[in-house]
């Protein structure tokens, strides 16, 4: 409060930093508040702010141990982050991403198990394939219901997600099961040396890998390839892209499915290099928390790592807020929450012609 | 023969009982919708109104003084995501789900102390006296806030066509423009839309934490939030539509746990996901490429 009236004035005077800068400086000026929020709520109940914040990094980016833990949940985040994003480009919101996550962690343990004794590592290389396609037909359909039926996307994926979720507990606990899974119901497992392996000094698997090739590319494609191009005209002014001629309803159809092989990637990951198996463990949240590393990444392929590492941090950091400080396990989903909003509030700052 | 009656009367009574958080939070998007804006974060509303309620009721032996403090808290939620929305390019949809997040993560971090404790739950009304059937008595044990849902329903389809204040939330929803040629407050409609929504969203907590289920986890919560958005487009946007999908959307829900109490187990998974594919397929079957949501507010954003 104290500080308030010298800012104010500046504040609603039409802003007179050049649009570069803003689109740097809004973000980072967005993150700085959502922490200082957590940092309010963290003093409101009576604790201090940093010493929660020397946890989170102790227990998100400090050690090889804490890294390798933040960066085996970033992995799949990365991928989910992705799924939201290349359907962002053509205008569309899609938060079924668990679905098509669970989907392709299914296909890629229903793939991949068989053929190991015929294909060896190629059967790895199969199922991931497996859980690409499956998790590509699952976000087009909601891709198609869009361009023909006008179905709002946004709800169709969510509604296809509560049924995937269906499907995976139907088949995990039904026609795949394992008999040797008794507790948890789960699909036959892959062996252990079998499964994929870590990225040679580093105890993460090649997943990461895999996700960071996947956003250089996605971002290559969106900034250089005409389809990458029409596809965000499509996005931005669906009108004019009809009036030029472009295929809308097909562009809409393909980004959809880009976005899902990216969500069913990440479930076949989980399942051939992390679980093993496929069977409530993979269902983690991955896919909704995608939602939230896209929408703070902006959209931008690129900026998803650095996003996904950053969340991935401090979820990892939870179990050790938990241990030292004897906070909820869910102190890191306020602080992920409170960051959303401040991003998205952030918008309001930024210059009109790009949102 | 017995084991179909069996059925239908569990499906029944499954649809009385697991419509309720859905009529509520359906009739509270639907409110905010009329007034041209989404709010997907009513599941965050919907979980820290269960939360709130339960631990209110805990503490003041009052399971209806938790119903209202479900309902304030959803209040401050709904205001927060009317004020945000009311800057300029803010998404009502992304901030829905940043909500969501934060709703759940609040929800989870207060509630954990209350997991454990026992809070006084909501009674129910006994209309089923007459009948000779237990189960059907059973069926027909039904807690009054359906009964209040109704009635909402009912009075909300009045009021949006008969009051000054519903004229002024369609005017609002229908066109920005209209609304400020005629001199009315657009944000401010917009905001207290929400925030009432947000009330409603509250309650829906509330009866799922205070009846049935009937206890506080983290698990509560299937989507009924998030489903809200379905069902009002499933409604048209009209208050005994939501009545109507609600109950449809209860008794298909109810159809797997039905079959089970019948000992049929086979696919007891795969219809846990009737409900979703029967709204699914109504949409599908509602919509076209020409014309895709009929009775659509004009200024929606998902629908445009």
């Amino acid at each position: 409060m104290a500080s308030s009236p010298a800012a104010l004035p500046g504040a609603r005077r039409p802003v007179a930093l050049s649009p570069a800068v803003l689109r740097w400086l809004v973000p980072i000026g967005s993150i700085v508040a959502g922490l200082l929020a957590f940092g309010i709520f963290v003093l409101a109940i009576g604790r201090n702010p940093i010493e929660v914040y020397a946890t989170i990094v102790e227990g998100g980016f400090s050690s090889a141990f804490s890294w390798n833990n933040t960066l085996l949940r970033a992995a799949p985040l990365i991928l989910t982050g992705l799924a939201v994003a290349i359907p962002a480009q053509a205008g569309l919101v899609m938060i079924g991403g668990e679905g098509a996550l669970a989907i392709g962690a299914l296909a890629a343990s229903a793939v991949a198990v068989p053929l190991l004794p015929w294909l060896g590592a190629g059967a790895l290389v199969a199922g991931a394939a497996a859980g690409m396609a499956g998790g590509a037909a699952w976000f087009a359909l909601a891709g198609w219901f869009r361009a023909n039926r006008g179905l709002n996307e946004t709800i169709s994926s969510l509604l296809l997600s509560y049924i995937a979720i269906a499907v995976f507990n139907h088949v995990v606990e039904g026609p795949l099961r394992d008999p040797a899974s008794l507790n948890k119901p789960s699909t036959f497992p892959l062996p252990e040396s079998a499964m994929l392996g870590a990225i040679p000094g580093l105890d993460v698997h090649w997943g990461l890998a895999i996700g960071i090739v996947a956003c250089v590319l996605a971002q290559l494609a969106l900034s250089r390839s005409t389809q990458g191009f029409a596809l965000r005209v499509a996005g931005g002014n669906p009108r004019a892209a009809l009036l030029v001629g472009l295929p809308v309803g097909g562009l809409i159809v393909a980004a959809c499915a880009l976005g899902g092989a990216a969500a069913g990637l990440a479930g076949a990951i989980e399942t051939i290099a992390v679980h093993g198996t496929a069977n409530a463990s993979v269902l983690a949240g991955y896919g909704t928390t995608g939602i939230l590393v896209a929408f703070m990444a902006r959209q931008q392929p690129l900026a998803i790592v650095p996003v996904a590492i950053l969340m991935g941090g401090i979820s990892a950091a939870g179990s050790l807020l938990q241990r030292r400080l004897d906070l909820p396990d869910a102190t890191t989903m306020v602080l992920q929450g409170l960051l959303f909003v401040a991003i998205l509030a952030g918008d309001a700052f930024l210059p009109k012609e790009r949102r | 023969m017995d084991a179909v009656l069996t059925v239908l009367i569990a499906v029944l009574g499954g649809a009385i009982r697991v419509s309720t958080p859905f009529l509520f939070v359906s009739l509270g998007e639907c409110i905010t919708e009329k007034s041209g804006r989404i709010n997907l974060g009513l599941e965050g509303t919907m979980v820290f109104g269960a939360m709130f309620g339960y631990a209110v009721s805990y503490h003041t032996g009052s399971p209806w003084l938790g119903v209202l403090a479900a309902g304030l808290s959803g209040v401050v939620f709904g205001a927060v995501h009317g004020l945000l929305c009311s800057l300029p390019r803010v998404n009502d949809t992304a901030v829905g789900i940043s909500l969501i997040v934060l709703g759940l993560g609040l929800a989870f971090f207060f509630g954990k102390a209350y997991v454990q404790p026992t809070a006084p739950r909501l009674p129910s009304i006994d209309l089923g006296s007459w009948a000779e059937l237990p189960a059907l008595r059973a069926a027909l044990q039904v807690n009054a806030l359906f009964v209040v849902g109704a009635v909402l329903a009912l009075a909300l389809h009045w009021a949006f066509a008969n009051t000054r204040w519903g004229l002024q939330l369609r005017t609002v929803g229908d066109s920005a423009d209209a609304a400020r040629a005629l001199g009315l407050p657009v944000a401010r409609t917009r905001i207290q839309a929400t925030a009432l929504g947000g009330f409603f969203g509250g309650v829906a907590g509330a009866y799922l934490s205070l009846y049935y289920p009937g206890s506080w986890n983290e698990a509560l919560s299937s989507g009924q939030g998030v489903m809200a958005v379905a069902l009002v487009i499933f409604a048209r946007w009209r208050p005994l539509g939501c009545f109507k999908a609600a109950l449809i959307f209860g008794g298909a829900g109810s159809i797997g746990p039905a079959l089970q109490s019948v000992g049929v187990q086979a696919g007891y998974h795969l219809w846990n996901a009737a409900p979703y594919v029967l709204t699914l397929a109504i949409m599908l079957a509602s919509t076209s490429k020409a014309r895709a949501s009929i009775g659509a507010p004009g200024e929606l954003s998902m629908t445009r």
